[in-house]
């Protein structure tokens, strides 16, 4: 089984950290990962600001960067679920190749709990985390049941972080809140944004977390901004890195 | 009211000046989505009962135009006058006729989303005629000549206090006096004086039954009723997507309505009419005010299930701390944000991105709409009619380039400098705005990328 690892832009510029846990992590748990050097952005920012129209040249490269490989990999919930529902091939005769990525893109803890099928993990992570479930890995990609269905719930992030040892994992007020990251909601709606991302923090400070992790770096890197901002000592880490801390 | 595409963002801003009546907003409404919750968890069957009835309007939507027929039919049978109106002015023209008819310049009338979306209490007004809103929450906004801020609780906008001092002005309550249960008192001897002098009412419609040619109203306050019973008219208006197929399917959608709305079990009255009593003239007015052209519009058909029970603005967490009135269109939150463009995409082009596509309102929503999804359709309508501000246009295809061009995106990426100036957060290629209140990221000393490339090179 070969994995092609995919970094979204922002985590390759500004959270190297958190594609080295995530490569990492694979490797330990044996598996063969590859990063294909020609990959840039999935074209998210600009679908979601409604110029879907512009990204048939990122799909074609992403289409040749990742055909080859068995499943696709990513520390990123929103941008694996924009390939998952956005991907298509420029020419009708090439959309098997494009459905393909569509079906084996796997954000990095399904990845884990559903491919891999981990039962448990030798990291080690003696803090108080809050998890953060990012709205497009949780309702879009369902990784893990949401407050609003009557329905079993469920958390395939959580299951992880539950074999994390030290780890303690504490509740918040409103589970399944967005942060109001959103993309370029961030800047074009700053206001609700920000209050948005504020109250996210404050139910975990409420709540006593040390961390806040989450397995959608973009979230997090918005939720960071805002405890920066308030000089907290509160970090934030994504799953792959506490996944990946040594035990 | 002038607008253009910036108006949600910077409505909200206005309501985020004061942090302490956001926080209010937020937490009261979240209050009324966990009741919601708690209500949908009695029923085993929740899921099941929202399938069922995205069914049965998916039908009604699928053969409107028959069940129209029918509807008018049974309802002339039953002595209702029909009639129909193309688009708001119509509808307006038709509710003053009547009106005129009778010599009426003095009107009650319960909630109807309807009337406030055809803007009738303004038309009316310059007419002449004086309209008294008798739902509580309708009242108290009319007082304030504000319109409504959320579809089910009006005023929920506004704090105790507010209401007190509006009392206080056109009531003659006490000054400071913010007793809920005093106020209501008041407003219910003030409306009373009214239901007993108005001889004509006006309803809304929750569902029109095609089967028997009736309707239902539903209240909590029991409005209605006063209003329909004491007058020798009842006018009621409807938007022709009101209608269900059959009586028996008032089950489904009453379970729902009341627990999305509220968490009641059921509305307080849900009232049956279905002819008028002896000497009464009943009217009903159905409109279509854009609904067919919505209807044409496979993308977005689905919006016209909608109930309006309110639920997806109640767990909007944008909706929530950005006031109703910042969607300056009749129905706010996410139904509305997708309803409007359908009305006028240049007025609306805002709404669309008035979201962070978080996807709890299709989750909550009773009859299944897929309105995260529906937002994101909207949003590449509106850029491809043109809608798009000239300098996002220009930062987006700045952006397809760079990305198509992995050379190019390294180089201009390096250590994310870049990167820091314009994407992801892109509009007018400043970050100002994530600055505002928030740090950015500290730039490492490599990417990943170049990371990768001296420590794994045995991969390549
Ligand atoms: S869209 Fe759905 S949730 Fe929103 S008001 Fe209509 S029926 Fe209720």
């Amino acid at each position: 089984m070969t994995v092609g690892l995919f970094i979204p832009c922002y985590v390759d510029q500004f959270y190297p950290k958190v594609a080295i846990a995530t490569l990492e992590l694979l490797e330990k748990l044996g598996v063969d990962v590859v990063y294909p050097f020609n990959q840039t952005c999935c074209g998210q920012p600009m679908a979601n600001s409604g110029f879907e129209h512009l990204t048939q040249s990122c799909n074609n490269l992403f289409i040749q960067n990742f055909i080859n490989l068995d499943y696709i990999v990513s520390p990123s919930g929103s941008c694996v679920l924009h390939i998952k529902e956005h991907l298509h091939a420029e020419k009708p005769h090439e959309e098997p190749a494009a459905t393909h990525i569509r079906n084996k893109i796997y954000e990095l803890t399904e990845f884990l709990t559903d491919i891999l099928k981990i039962e448990n993990l030798t990291a080690r992570f003696p803090h108080r985390v809050g998890m953060h479930q990012s709205c497009h890995g949780q309702r879009g990609l369902k990784l893990s049941q949401m407050t609003e269905l009557v329905a079993e719930p469920f958390s395939k992030p959580e299951k992880l972080l539950r074999m994390v040892e030290g780890l303690e994992l504490i509740d918040l007020s409103r589970q399944d809140e967005c942060c109001g990251f959103g993309g370029t909601f961030c800047v074009a709606e700053e206001a609700v944004s920000a209050k948005m991302g504020k109250d996210r923090v404050k139910d975990h400070l409420d709540h006593g977390a040390e961390f806040i992790t989450g397995a959608d770096m973009s979230c997090l890197m918005h939720l960071e901004g805002i405890l920066k901002r308030q000089k907290s000592n509160v970090q934030v880490k994504h799953i792959a890195e506490i996944l990946n801390s040594h035990a | 009211m002038h607008k253009t595409i910036a108006e949600h963002p910077s409505l909200a801003d206005k309501f985020n000046k004061d942090e302490e009546r956001v926080n209010w907003h937020d937490q009261t409404l979240w209050w009324v989505r966990a009741k919601r919750d708690k209500a949908a968890h009695t029923l085993p069957e929740w899921e099941d009962l929202r399938n069922l009835a995205s069914q049965i309007k998916h039908n009604v939507l699928s053969n409107l135009s028959e069940y129209l027929v029918q509807f008018e039919e049974n309802a002339l049978k039953n002595n209702i006058q029909v009639h129909w109106a193309a688009d708001a002015q119509e509808h307006n023209a038709i509710v003053k006729s009547i009106l005129q008819k009778h010599g009426v310049a003095q009107i009650v009338k319960s909630k109807s989303m309807l009337t406030e979306e055809c803007h009738l209490n303004d038309y009316l007004q310059k007419e002449g005629i004086e309209v008294i809103d008798t739902d509580l929450g309708e009242r108290i906004v009319q007082l304030a000549q504000e319109p409504p801020s959320h579809i089910v609780l009006p005023c929920i906008h506004k704090k105790k206090e507010e209401i007190g001092e509006l009392f206080h002005l056109h009531l003659g309550t006490p000054a400071g006096n913010a007793d809920p249960q005093f106020l209501t008192a008041a407003a219910r001897l003030h409306l009373r004086e009214k239901f007993l002098t108005r001889k004509i009412a006006i309803t809304g419609v929750n569902f029109a039954v095609a089967e028997t040619g009736e309707f239902v109203v539903c209240t909590n306050e029991g409005n209605a009723d006063m209003g329909a019973h004491l007058a020798d008219v009842h006018i009621a208006c409807m938007g022709i997507e009101k209608l269900i197929p059959e009586r028996h399917h008032l089950g489904v959608f009453l379970r729902l309505l009341a627990r999305s709305a509220t968490g009641q079990p059921i509305t307080t009255y849900s009232s049956h009419f279905k002819k008028p009593r002896q000497g009464q003239e009943m009217h009903l007015v159905l409109v279509d005010n854009g609904r067919s052209r919505q209807l044409g519009r496979e993308d977005f058909r689905n919006s016209l299930k909608c109930i309006r029970c309110g639920a997806c603005m109640n767990t909007c967490p944008v909706y929530r701390r950005s006031g109703g009135h910042s969607y300056h269109n009749a129905i706010a939150g996410p139904i509305g944000s997708i309803l409007a463009p359908n009305l006028d995409m240049k007025d609306y082009a805002d709404l669309p991105f008035a979201s962070t596509l978080c996807g709890s309102c299709s989750n909550v929503c009773p009859v299944k709409i897929d309105i995260h999804n529906q937002l994101y359709k909207w949003r590449q309508v509106l850029v491809q009619q043109g809608y798009a501000p000239a300098a996002k246009k220009a930062a987006m295809q700045g952006m397809a380039f760079t990305f198509s061009h992995p050379a190019f995106y390294r180089m201009a990426g390096k250590t994310g400098k870049w990167f820091m100036k314009t994407t992801p957060f892109v509009v007018n290629n400043s970050f100002n705005p994530w600055y505002k209140q928030r740090d950015m990221p500290e730039p490492p000393k490599e990417s990943f990328h170049d990371w990768y490339k001296k420590n794994r090179k045995q991969n390549e």
